[in-house]
């Protein structure tokens, strides 16, 4: 089984959860930017975690199939369409042969496929990693009539699938995860904590990090978010040396603009390190659009652990509530 | 002797400070205390980074705590073996320097009041070791530049660098992997594969190893690049 891609828009990739594991070699992490997106789009379809996914941004992508497919959606005001028909995001979707998948607007949206996107593994993974040209589909981005093969359904896949065609429906009357999806906006309140460096902010960047408004710049990308809005000052100037940098950090460059690091962001960095986005707000960050606003609150690290490990168990209890919903075909 | 601190680096990481101790390279404490985590592999460290003086342990917590990472840390640092790295022949990295592929070759001699015979010369005379690698997949941050090479980063980054290129960059040298953005001065090109996914260790080099350039002619470039 595979998919065309009929229309690319303007950045579409292959992505799953990245690479964590070759960091000390310059590997970039990378995967999709919205994790929690990905994560809730394939159990929709019954896929393992892992499994890659296409990524598109904003919108105008239209995916064609050649034989009768499980999908999802997932990510910030997600429209899309079949055969011309809306569909919604967050449920699975049983596609026709033939038929042509939409995605009108949106910002990061996941299209999950029940069984994966089939593309070689690279370094453990199949995201794409644009800047080294590898992972993913032949390195690169996709372009309009590239086919693509899709893996053999998981069971629970399959099982969603047969249901839905017994009943004669489309789409599943079910959303995996639903209090689990993040609650986007174009001007959310992020979590940080602080960095090494945050305390060498003067008091008055100090305070313009905690209570001002920035802005996502157009030069954005998978690898950096960069803000406009306010710039930051250090109260002296620092002697850095490269070390290690995770999602989330938020750089503080010579121009001092910040830079919030996304997926594809370099292992190391010499920049002052002002905090670190937690774990659980990054789906907020990775579905702005250039022009949305984004403010920064302080929290600690016990209460972004207590926050991560809360939502962890929420996803596992909504994939062991989908096998026993299935429990009976699975059995 | 604990003189190390560790700091969270977000909620998934923690950085380790390692300086120099008791007679011992912060390069060689952090090369074997990254032997020993990879040895003992704790629950939940997912990845290791090392970089010029601290290793940045990566974690899933889920799987552990910010506490019981920092006291196997600490514990590990206090009772640490530190052994020197084991001496390897160097690296040899070939280079064509000058023209087309080392277009700031003669620009790195006039800041020097030097010619560019003089400054390959230099280049190839050292004894290089990795400090790091960063950046991008495999480009190594080489220690043992020759003080009259320093040259301060261009002002305005280039947007295109080709693979292979070799670049001074303040008082390191290093060589690009792949084509990228970069602000250092461009002193010549290997033909060598510094990345290749496709290995079964991708990286030519790993923190700690030695490196030395050697000069090639263009016609031996060219062969060499067919070759790999």
């Amino acid at each position: 089984m595979s998919i065309v891609i009929r229309q690319a828009g303007i950045l579409t990739t292959v992505q799953d959860l990245g690479r964590l594991g070759w960091q000390h070699l310059g590997v970039p992490v990378g995967g999709v930017m919205d994790a929690v997106a990905h994560r809730i789009a394939n159990l929709c379809v019954g896929n393992a975690e892992h499994d890659a996914t296409l990524e598109c941004t904003f919108g105008a992508v239209a995916v064609q199939f050649e034989a009768p497919a499980l999908v999802a959606l997932a990510g910030r005001e997600v429209t899309a369409s079949l055969d011309g028909a809306a569909v919604p995001a967050w449920r699975p979707i049983l596609v026709k042969p033939g038929a042509l998948l939409a995605i009108h607007t949106g910002c990061r949206t996941t299209i999950a496929i029940a069984g994966g996107i089939h593309v070689p593994t690279v370094l453990d993974a199949r995201s794409t990693l644009l800047r080294a040209g590898f992972g993913g589909f032949e390195g690169r981005a996709l372009r309009r009539d590239d086919r693509l093969a899709i893996g053999e359904p998981a069971p629970l896949g399959g099982a969603i699938a047969a249901r839905l065609d017994a009943e004669n429906r489309v789409i599943g009357d079910f959303s995996a995860g639903w209090s689990l999806r993040p609650d986007y906006t174009a001007s959310p309140t992020v979590r940080m904590i602080e960095g090494p460096e945050h305390r060498s902010l003067t008091a008055a960047s100090r305070h313009a990090l905690h209570d001002a408004t920035f802005r996502l710049a157009p030069d954005s990308d998978r690898m950096g978010f960069r803000l406009t809005g306010q710039t930051l000052a250090l109260s002296s100037e620092l002697e850095m040396l490269s070390s290690g940098v995770t999602a989330g950090t938020i750089q503080l460059p010579p121009g001092g603009a910040p830079i919030v690091l996304m997926s594809d962001r370099q292992t190391t960095g010499g920049y002052p390190r002002l905090g670190d986005v937690i774990t659980v707000d990054l789906p907020l960050l990775a579905q702005l659009r250039p022009g949305d606003a984004v403010r920064f609150q302080l929290t600690d690290l016990d209460a972004a652990h207590e926050l991560y490990r809360r939502r962890e168990r929420d996803l596992s209890s909504a994939r062991r509530a989908l096998y026993m919903r299935y429990a009976q075909e699975l059995s | 002797m604990w003189n190390s601190s560790v700091v969270p680096l977000g909620d998934c990481a923690l950085t380790v400070d390692v300086p120099d101790a008791g007679g011992d390279s912060s390069q060689d404490r952090i090369r074997c205390l990254a032997e020993r985590i990879v040895a003992d592999a704790p629950a939940g460290v997912t990845a290791l980074v090392p970089a010029i003086r601290t290793l940045t342990v990566h974690y899933d917590p889920a799987q552990t705590t910010f506490r019981t990472l920092c006291d196997y840390l600490i514990t590990s640092l206090l009772s640490l073996r530190v052994v020197a790295a084991p001496v390897r022949a160097p690296i040899v990295i070939p280079v064509v320097y000058g023209g087309e592929s080392g277009p700031d070759l003669e620009y790195v001699a006039a800041v020097h009041q030097s010619t560019p015979d003089a400054i390959i010369a230099a280049h190839t005379a050292a004894d290089y070791s990795v400090a790091m690698i960063g950046f991008l997949p495999g480009f190594p941050y080489l220690h043992g530049l020759d003080a009259a090479l320093h040259t301060p980063r261009r002002a305005e980054p280039r947007t295109a660098v080709p693979a292979g290129s070799v670049g001074i960059g303040g008082s390191s040298t290093g060589v690009y992997p792949f084509a990228s953005p970069g602000g250092w001065h461009l002193i010549g090109r290997t033909p060598l594969r510094l990345f290749d996914a496709r290995r079964s260790y991708p990286s030519l080099l790993s923190a700690g190893d030695r490196v030395r350039f050697t000069a090639i002619s263009t016609s031996q470039f060219r062969e060499l690049l067919e070759r790999r």
